[in-house]
């Protein structure tokens, strides 16, 4: 390997730093015009991260799995793939949020640099292969994200969210650190691949100490029972667009956590961690769905949906099992995309000074505009786990996957419990298909959001017709790795 | 008839007829309408070949369509029917026109969406009866829950929401347990195929469970008593279409279900929990009749009725292993078996037709209470005549389809034991008690008051939907060979099949 090679697979964060501080730049010395400029660049540097890696053929060149920087990071078809959908999330979040940034005036360009930042920390995770690099990946994901949470500042409920979000994740941190330090005390590395084999020779009380503490702040990261309290309060608190932001680039950040941290590092001893998971993902999968009924604020109650998802997300994780691995990655995606289309229509809804995040105001959206209450009725379904859509694959494929490691009653479980889900889903569907419209008036048009929101509800209903390309590419992603 | 593709054809065609029509929309109502109606006519089209292709005689899978749909999961785009299906498909796309055309006017509100539903509806019907895979079964079986969700919550009475939420949760519920089930028989043979399950060796245990998990699925479809209660307030509140649909064909969807999945899988389950599905086959048959006699609302009195006949289904069906231990014979088993088919299908055409009768008068009136009606044959003969005949039907009126298949069952279960066949022939007297009740309160004396006295006559359209579904009713009374001989050879394949124990030999 030469010498251009060897940081060739980094281009993807090498872009994304170069992106920020060139944002940064610019709009600091673009002035009046920085309102267009800043937005529109950071989508043209997004595109032109992806056509790097296209242009360096990593997804076709990385066939295999790859450890660079003495250890520290490491190349693989996984994080290719994740880093894919990472920029293809992050444009569609940005393409989404620009009327609604602009109806409230929050033209700062420290947004789009705090959004650059977040995404870099994610990627950092995706590519993570030490201790180390997995508390960088996640201090710059966080950090990024507690300004992003409070970044309209006028808000009272949105700074009173990021406080929480920041103590609370402040805690977290150490907690991680605490467990890393006691790792590295046992098995003396902060190598992942060496932390893996490390941990083969059994458990004793420091290294379960260790574990039990790193299991407590990735679960805290997932906003899984009993770490979720932040979570409802940031995605209420929080602007929409940044709700989103959370919702999905910051869930592919938590998934490729755990891929990084449990799931390989501590493959060694998967008994040491499973069930400690297993747990929280059964108390996830109860809290998150019943206290969602109780909603009525649909940000919020996307918040007990994501605490919800997120235990299903972790049963997969708990199998410990290759095929586990695929279907929490393949819920990831379906998730992330599904969640993309929601979010986006309450930020398709919204107006200067009306933030449409009441369930209530979707009543008669069916009379209202017909094409919108069909795309959200996809995607609340999906959501739900009914077919034909991508929801009702990636639920099946965590049931199979538990079935296959005998869990039969947790897989009862999960499929009664997601009963109770439907509910909720449900009574957006009701409010929007069978209650009057009343005084509401009819949504703005927004030609190009309305044609990526179609785009988007298209895909959750074509992969739920044709589950098998993404199904057969999440299998063979982590069977690669 | 291979590669042609017929079945996908009668599955697809309504569902991409209800897409065009959505997106007609309703500016252009009437263009919907046509749209819809040409859509159904030619699904109905499209099955003639269906019919007149189809060989009796053997019990093999006959149109066969098979293509890789998702090898991740190994499971398959597998389309074929037998003799129990293809009745139950051709129902589906009969019964779906005078649906379309009996919301022709009716329906004044979201016209496009209406009609949308219903074919989108049609075609994951078809899809449900035609899919030899399992997870394509399945897939058909919940997609069907949301165009149905929608037609009860949009177009529905008062209390549509409450209904529609609690039709829907009840059957999603019975639903993800069947799901469960059939990933383990999954992971059991590493495929998602109904023939592969049905050969599958399994303990007792396995069975019984497996055998529960369908049950809930089937008896909340049937719907059996106790889990019957979401059917009478979902009738109420849907629209006449709904209603007919609900009755005419998801009903059927149960009974098809313990048919192809719960006794040839879990035979053994089958024969050793038949007391369970025979006690509450005889509960709703004699209970339910009761329950029936009392309701003051029209659709209300049909509903029960239809868990009555439904009752009829599975007590026929699952009767099969006390006349095989009190006889030793296979026949008696096969014709109860037959009983139980030729029901469905006749329940289907009598309780379309009946809700579309109650429909009529509901247009009318606006109230579907039995007390606001009376002497209707006299202001509106025709539709008297039609509702008297489909009332007298549904009380199993020799000459009538409901003959046919009542008699089967009853006489079929005079080989498993005196006491059932009295129990069950109550339905004799009970039938005609709450049918010919409501006739007479409804249809005979004098006109009851101002509004009756000013109900129009029938329309062309209605004359034309009723008069097609009585000739089918009185033609299979009179002629029900045909689909006899259809049904036949796979009956009797069934009752082989459910009789061999699958408990492996250790």
């Amino acid at each position: 390997m030469n010498a251009t090679a060897s940081w060739l697979p980094a281009l993807p964060e090498i872009v994304l730093a170069a992106s920020a501080c060139l944002v940064l730049l610019v709009d600091a010395y673009a002035g009046a015009v920085r309102r267009v400029v800043t937005p529109s660049l950071t989508m043209v540097l997004l595109v032109v991260g992806v056509a790097l890696m296209m242009l360096t053929s990593q997804f076709t060149l990385v066939t295999h799995r790859e450890v660079l920087f003495d250890g520290l990071y490491v190349a693989d078809p996984l994080a290719t793939f994740l880093k894919l959908v990472g920029f293809a999330t992050m444009a569609t979040v940005l393409f989404y949020s620009q009327d609604y940034l602009d109806g409230r005036g929050l033209h700062g360009g420290e947004y789009y640099v705090l959004c650059l930042t977040a995404l870099l920390g994610v990627f950092v995770l995706i590519s993570a292969n030490s201790l180390l690099t997995v508390y960088l990946g996640i201090e710059l994901l966080s950090l990024s994200l507690y300004a992003m949470v409070a970044f309209d500042r006028d808000s009272g409920i949105a700074a009173e969210a990021a406080i929480k979000y920041f103590v609370l994740g402040a805690i977290a941190s150490g907690v991680l650190l605490y467990g890393m330090s006691m790792l590295y005390g046992m098995t003396g590395t902060l190598d992942l691949d060496a932390l893996a084999h490390a941990v083969r020779s059994g458990p004793d009380a420091g290294l379960i100490i260790g574990v039990a503490l790193v299991v407590v702040a990735v679960a805290f990261k997932f906003g899984a029972v009993p770490f979720h309290m932040w979570v409802p309060d940031v995605y209420e608190g929080a602007p929409t667009s940044v709700t989103l932001y959370i919702a999905t680039v910051s869930t592919l950040g938590s998934f490729a956590l755990f891929a990084r941290l449990l799931a390989h590092g501590l493959a060694g001893l998967p008994a040491l961690w499973t069930q400690m998971i297993m747990a929280v993902a059964v108390l996830s999968l109860l809290i998150g769905n019943l206290v969602a009924i109780a909603q009525t604020n649909l940000k919020r109650m996307l918040a007990y949906s994501a605490i919800a998802n997120a235990g299903f997300v972790l049963l997969g994780f708990a199998n410990g099992t290759a095929a586990g691995y695929q279907a929490a990655l393949n819920f990831t995606i379906a998730y992330v995309l599904t969640t993309l289309g929601a979010f986006g229509m309450i930020l398709m809804l919204a107006r200067a000074g009306y933030e449409h995040d009441e369930i209530a105001d979707f009543k008669g959206l069916a009379t209202r505009d017909p094409l919108l209450a069909l795309l959200m009725l996809v995607l609340m379904f999906s959501t739900a786990g009914v077919p034909p859509f991508v929801g009702f694959w990636a639920k099946l494929w965590i049931i199979q996957a538990l079935l296959g490691a005998s869990h039969v009653w947790i897989a009862t479980f999960a499929v009664l419990i997601s009963v109770v889900g439907a509910f909720y889903y449900l009574r957006v569907v009701w409010y929007m298909y069978f209650e009057g419209a009343g005084e509401r008036s009819r949504p703005e048009s927004r030609g190009r959001m309305r044609f990526i929101l179609v785009l988007n509800a298209a895909a959750v209903l074509l992969l739920g017709l044709l589950p098998n390309g993404l199904l057969s590419l999440c299998g063979r992603l982590i069977t690669a790795g | 008839m291979q590669g042609i593709g017929l079945l996908s054809i009668v599955i697809w065609l309504p569902i991409v007829g209800g897409i065009v029509t959505l997106a007609i929309g309703d500016r252009h109502a009437s263009a919907a309408r046509w749209a819809a109606l040409i859509s159904s006519l030619a699904t109905l089209g499209f099955c003639v070949p269906l019919y007149t292709g189809f060989r009796n005689g053997t019990a093999a899978f006959q149109f066969t369509e098979r293509a890789s749909w998702i090898p991740a999961l190994h499971a398959q785009y597998w389309l074929g029917v037998d003799g129990i299906s293809l009745p139950l498909i051709l129902l589906t796309a009969f019964v779906t026109v005078p649906v379309i055309i009996a919301g022709w006017s009716v329906i004044e509100r979201r016209v496009s969406q209406y009609f949308a539903a219903f074919l989108i509806m049609e075609g994951l019907m078809i899809g449900v009866f035609a899919a030899l895979d399992a997870l394509l079964f399945y897939f058909f079986w919940e997609a069907m829950l949301i165009p149905m969700f929608v037609i009860i919550g949009v177009w529905g009475g008062p209390r549509r929401v409450y209904a529609t939420l609690k039709f829907f949760l009840y059957t999603f519920l019975g639903s993800v347990l069947m799901l469960v089930a059939l990933i383990y028989l999954y992971e059991k043979t590493g495929s998602y195929a109904i023939g592969a399950m049905q050969q599958l060796p399994l303990s007792l245990i396995e069975q019984r469970w497996i055998f529960l998990a369908f049950l809930l699925a089937f008896a909340v479809k049937v719907p059996m008593w106790p889990v019957h209660t979401w059917l009478p307030d979902a009738h109420v509140e849907a629209p006449t279409g709904g209603s007919v649909i609900l009755a005419a064909i998801m009903l059927k969807m149960g009974g098809y279900g313990l048919l192809r999945f719960s006794l040839p899988i879990t035979p053994d389950a089958s024969r050793q929990l038949d007391w369970l599905i025979l006690v509450l086959s005889l509960i709703a048959i004699i209970y339910v009749a009761f329950v029936a006699l009392v309701q003051t609302d029209m659709k209300k009195l049909i509903a029960y009725s239809s868990i009555v006949h439904m009752g009829f289904v599975t007590l026929g069906a699952f009767l099969v292993f006390l006349i095989l231990s009190a006889t030793g014979s296979l026949t008696g088993a096969v014709s109860g078996m037959d009983g139980a088919q030729f029901q469905m299908i006749s329940h289907g055409l009598i309780s379309g037709a009946l809700f579309l009768c109650i429909g009529v008068m509901y247009d009318r009136l606006h109230t579907r209470d039995i007390g606001a009606y009376g002497g209707v044959i006299n202001v509106m003969p025709q539709f008297a005549g039609f509702m008297v005949l489909f009332a007298l039907a549904n009380s199993g009126l020799p000459g009538t389809s409901g003959f046919v298949g009542e008699f089967l069952v009853i006489l079929s279960s005079f080989k498993a034991s005196f006491w059932y066949a009295l129990l069950a022939a109550t339905i004799l007297i009970m039938g005609a008690a709450y049918n010919l009740w409501l006739i007479k309160r409804v249809i005979y004396g004098p006109v009851a008051n101002e509004k009756v006295a000013h109900m129009q006559a029938l329309n062309g359209r209605e004359f034309l939907v009723l008069g097609v579904l009585a000739v089918s009713v009185v033609l299979l009374g009179i002629w029900p060979a045909p689909l006899l001989n259809m049904m036949e050879a796979s009956v009797q394949h069934l009752v082989h099949q459910v009789v061999v124990s699958k408990i492996p030999v250790p």
